[in-house]
C-alpha cells in the first residue's frame, strides 16, 4: 500500500465536510425509506420549515445562534488538541451565572448594565466548569473526555437540585427560577427591526446572535493573531516542542479549557435572557453535543463553524417541521443525521479521506508523471 | 431491630438489581479498554439493545428472542465503532459519541414507526419478559431469624440476567488472567508493537475484545426493558453507561474493582430511591439530587488521582499503525 497523497486543502476543507453531510443524509434517507416515508419529501418539509415558512429563518438562526458558540468551544479545545465534550454542562451552569445575576439585580440594575453583567456571569459560570477539567488534566493527569462527561452529570444534578429546590419561583410546581423583569430581556431582532421600521416576522432571534458573530471574530483574532493563540496552537501540534519553546503548557491548557468553557456558557444567553427569560431545567437540550458536531464539520475555524451552525440550525428548524408533516418521522430524525454527520466526519473520517486523495492525486497529476508515482 | 433489618435487606436487594446492567457494562468496557479501545459507547448499544429487546419481545412473545436480537444489534454497534477506531484509525471518542446520540435518533424514530406510542413499546406481559426465580424453600427458609430474610429478600427472587451479570465478572476475570486471549488482549492495550512482532494480530485481538463487548452489553440492555422493566421506554438507560464507565474506571479497569464500584453506585441509587421525598433529622429533605451525583463525583476525585491512582491502559485510544 502507497502512501496516499495529501488531500488539497480546499477538497480537506470544501469536499470532505459536504461529502460527510451528504453520506449522513443517504443514510437518513434509507432509514425514511424504510419507515415508509418519502424521503425527498421530507427533505422538501425540512427545508420549507428552515427557510421558507414565515419566520422560519428566524428560528434556523436562533439554533443556529445556540451552536456557534458551543461549536466555537469544542474549536477552540480542539485547536490545543483537547476534547472537550463537556459543552452541555458548561453551558447549563452558564444558564446558572446568568440566571443568578438577573435574580439578584434585575430589580436595581438598568439592562445596560445589567446584561451585560449576566453575559459575563455565564460566560464566567462556564469557564470554571471547563478550567476545573482543564487543572486536572494539566496538573493532575486526569483524561480530559472523562473529566468532562463527569462534569456535565454534576452540572445537571447541581441545577436539578437548585432549580427544584432553592431557586424555584415559590409557589409554582415546574422547576424553574422566576422570570426576570424586562430590563433582563435581550431585545428580540423583530422588534429591532420593527423600532427601525421594518417588518420582520416574529421569531426568537435575538441579539445573542450578534454576540455569537462577534465571539467569533474574537476566537479568529485570538486563534490565528495572537500570542495566546499561537502557544494554544503550539500546545495542540506537540506538547513537548511547546514546552522546549518555553511555553508554559499546563497554564496554556487550563486556560484554553476555560475560554472554552466561557464560549459553551455563553449559549445560554441566546436561550436565558433571549428567550426564556428565566433559568430552566435542561435548556441545553443536548445543544452542547452538537457543537462537536460542527466543529468537526466547521474544521475548527470561526467561518466553517457559522458555516455548519447554519447547516445544524436548519436541521433543527426543519426537524421540528417534520414533526407537523408526518406522523412517524419526528424532530429524533434530526439526533440521528447528527449522529450521523459526527460518525463521518469524526470517527470514520478516512474513509473518504484516502480514497478522495488517492482519485484527486490520480486526477490532478499530469499523465507523464504517473507512471513514476507508482510503487 | 427485625423492621429495620428487613429494610437494609430490601435495599440491598434493590442495589443488586439497579446494579446488574452497570456490570455487565462496566465488564464490557473492561474488555475493550484493556485492548486499547476507549469506549464511550457502553450507552448506545445498552440502549438499541434495550430497544430492540422489547421490540422483538413485544413481537414474538419471547424474552429469548428479544435477549438474542439485543446481542447481534449491540454486537453490529461495537463492529462500527471497531471499523471506525481500528480499520479506519479514526477518533475513538467521536466514533463512541456518535453512536450514542445516533442510538438515541434511532431507537425512537424506529420505535414510533413500529409501534406508533411515542418512541414506546408496547407493555410487554409476564411471559414476554425475563421472571424471576424464586429458589426452593424460600418462604420455609425465609421465616428463620435473621438469616433467613437473607435468603428469601437478596438471594431468592432475581431474574436470570442478574446471575448472568454475576457470572460475567467471573468470566471477565478468567479470560484476562488464565487464557491465552486475554494475555493478549491485555498486551495489545499495553504495547501493541510487542503483540505485533510476536505475531499476534492486533486488529483481531481488538476487533474480538470489542464483540465480547458487545455482547455483554447488548445483555444489560435486554435487561432493562424486558426483565428489570416491562418495555422500552426513550433514553431509558439515562446514562448507565457512562455510571459504568465511571465504574470501571473507579474499579481501575479490574474486574472485581468495577463489580465492587458497580455495587457502590447502585446502592447509592436504590438509597436515593428510598430517600425520595423522605426528611432526614438535622438535613431536612433528603438531597436525593446530590446523592446520585456521587458516582461522577468520586469518579472525578479518583482520576485525579487525590485517593489512590487509576491508571488506564498505555495504549488505549492510539490507533495501531504498524511500523515498516
Amino acid at each position: 500500500m502507497s502512501v496516499p497523497p495529501a488531500l488539497p486543502r480546499w477538497a480537506d476543507v470544501g469536499l470532505i465536510p459536504l461529502i460527510n453531510v451528504l453520506a449522513a443524509l443517504i443514510v437518513s434517507g434509507v432509514v425514511v425509506a424504510i419507515i415508509g416515508e418519502n424521503p425527498f419529501e421530507a427533505m422538501m418539509v425540512m427545508i420549507k420549515g428552515a427557510f421558507v415558512y414565515k419566520g422560519s429563518l428566524g428560528y434556523t438562526l436562533y439554533y443556529a445562534t445556540n451552536f456557534i458558540f458551543t461549536g466555537l468551544a469544542v474549536a477552540v479545545a480542539f485547536h490545543a488538541m483537547l476534547f472537550n465534550i463537556g459543552g452541555e454542562g458548561q453551558a447549563y451552569l452558564g444558564g446558572l451565572g446568568a440566571g443568578l445575576v438577573c435574580l439578584m439585580f434585575d430589580s436595581m440594575l438598568p439592562a445596560l448594565v445589567l446584561i451585560p453583567l449576566a453575559i459575563m456571569a455565564s460566560a464566567g459560570f462556564g469557564a470554571v466548569w471547563g478550567a476545573i477539567p482543564g487543572y486536572l488534566q494539566a496538573k493532575r493527569g486526569s483524561h480530559i473526555v472523562i473529566t468532562t462527561i463527569m462534569f456535565n452529570f454534576l452540572a445537571a444534578s447541581i441545577m436539578v437540585w437548585l432549580l427544584a429546590g432553592r431557586l424555584k419561583a415559590p409557589g409554582q410546581m415546574s422547576p424553574e427560577t422566576r422570570s426576570f423583569s424586562p430590563n433582563a430581556e435581550l431585545p428580540f431582532i423583530h422588534d429591532i427591526a420593527n423600532a427601525l421600521g421594518m417588518e420582520i416576522a416574529r421569531s426568537p432571534l435575538n441579539l445573542s446572535f450578534v454576540v455569537a458573530l462577534l465571539a467569533c471574530v474574537g476566537i479568529w483574532v485570538l486563534i490565528w493573531r495572537s500570542r495566546l493563540g499561537y502557544a494554544i496552537r503550539a500546545t495542540g501540534h506537540s506538547t513537548h516542542a511547546a514546552e522546549y519553546a518555553g511555553i508554559p503548557v499546563s497554564t496554556i491548557i487550563i486556560i484554553t479549557m476555560a475560554i472554552s468553557g466561557g464560549l459553551a456558557g455563553m449559549m445560554a444567553i441566546n436561550e436565558i435572557l433571549g428567550v426564556q427569560h428565566r433559568t430552566i431545567l435542561g435548556f441545553t437540550s443536548g445543544y452542547g453535543f452538537t457543537g462537536i458536531a460542527v466543529a468537526l464539520m466547521g474544521r475548527n475555524h470561526p467561518v466553517g463553524i457559522v458555516l455548519a451552525s447554519l447547516l445544524f440550525g436548519a436541521l433543527y428548524q426543519g426537524g421540528a417541521e417534520l414533526d407537523f408533516e408526518f406522523s412517524t418521522i419526528t424532530r429524533e430524525m434530526v439526533l440521528l443525521i447528527q449522529g450521523l454527520i459526527i460518525l463521518f466526519s469524526g470517527g470514520l473520517a478516512y474513509m473518504f479521506n484516502r480514497p478522495l486523495a488517492h482519485f484527486l492525486g490520480f486526477l490532478l497529476t499530469p499523465r507523464n508523471v504517473r507512471g513514476g508515482r507508482r510503487g | 431491630m427485625a423492621d429495620l433489618w428487613l429494610q437494609f435487606l430490601l435495599t440491598v436487594d434493590a442495589t443488586l438489581r439497579v446494579a446488574t446492567p452497570l456490570i455487565l457494562c462496566a465488564m464490557a468496557g473492561i474488555f475493550s479498554e484493556k485492548s486499547g479501545i476507549i469506549d464511550i459507547s457502553l450507552e448506545g448499544k445498552m440502549l438499541m439493545s434495550a430497544f430492540a429487546a422489547a421490540a422483538v419481545a413485544a413481537l414474538t412473545s419471547s424474552a429469548l428472542a428479544g435477549l438474542m436480537t439485543a446481542v447481534v444489534v449491540s454486537v453490529l454497534l461495537a463492529l462500527l465503532h471497531g471499523l471506525a477506531s481500528i480499520t479506519l484509525r479514526g477518533n475513538q471518542v467521536i466514533s463512541g459519541l456518535a453512536i450514542n446520540i445516533l442510538a438515541s435518533g434511532l431507537t425512537v424514530t424506529i420505535g414510533i414507526a413500529m409501534f406508533k406510542q411515542g418512541g414506546q413499546t408496547p407493555n410487554l406481559s409476564r411471559a414476554e419478559r425475563f421472571r424471576p426465580i424464586e429458589l426452593p424453600f424460600a418462604e420455609q427458609i425465609g421465616n428463620l431469624p435473621l438469616i433467613g430474610p437473607i435468603y428469601r429478600e437478596v438471594i431468592s427472587g432475581h431474574n436470570i440476567l442478574v446471575w448472568v451479570a454475576l457470572a460475567a465478572v467471573l468470566f471477565t476475570a478468567f479470560i484476562l488472567t488464565r487464557t491465552r486471549f486475554g494475555l493478549r488482549l491485555r498486551a495489545v492495550g499495553e504495547k501493541p508493537e510487542a503483540l505485533d512482532s510476536a505475531g499476534v494480530s492486533v486488529a483481531k485481538t481488538r476487533y474480538l475484545a470489542l464483540i465480547v463487548a458487545g455482547v455483554l452489553c447488548g445483555m444489560a440492555g435486554a435487561y432493562l426493558s424486558t426483565a428489570h422493566g416491562s418495555g422500552f421506554v426513550r433514553e431509558m438507560t439515562a446514562g448507565k453507561g457512562y455510571i459504568a464507565l465511571a465504574a470501571m474506571i473507579f474499579g481501575k479497569w479490574q474486574p472485581r474493582g468495577a463489580l465492587l464500584a458497580c455495587l457502590l453506585f447502585g446502592f447509592l441509587e436504590a438509597v436515593a430511591s428510598r430517600l425520595q421525598g423522605v426528611d432526614v433529622p438535622l438535613i431536612g429533605e433528603a438531597p436525593v439530587d446530590l446523592i446520585l451525583a456521587l458516582p461522577y463525583l468520586l469518579t472525578v476525585i479518583l482520576l485525579a488521582g487525590f485517593v489512590g491512582k487509576a491508571m488506564p491502559p498505555r495504549a488505549i485510544g492510539e490507533p495501531y499503525v504498524k511500523e515498516r
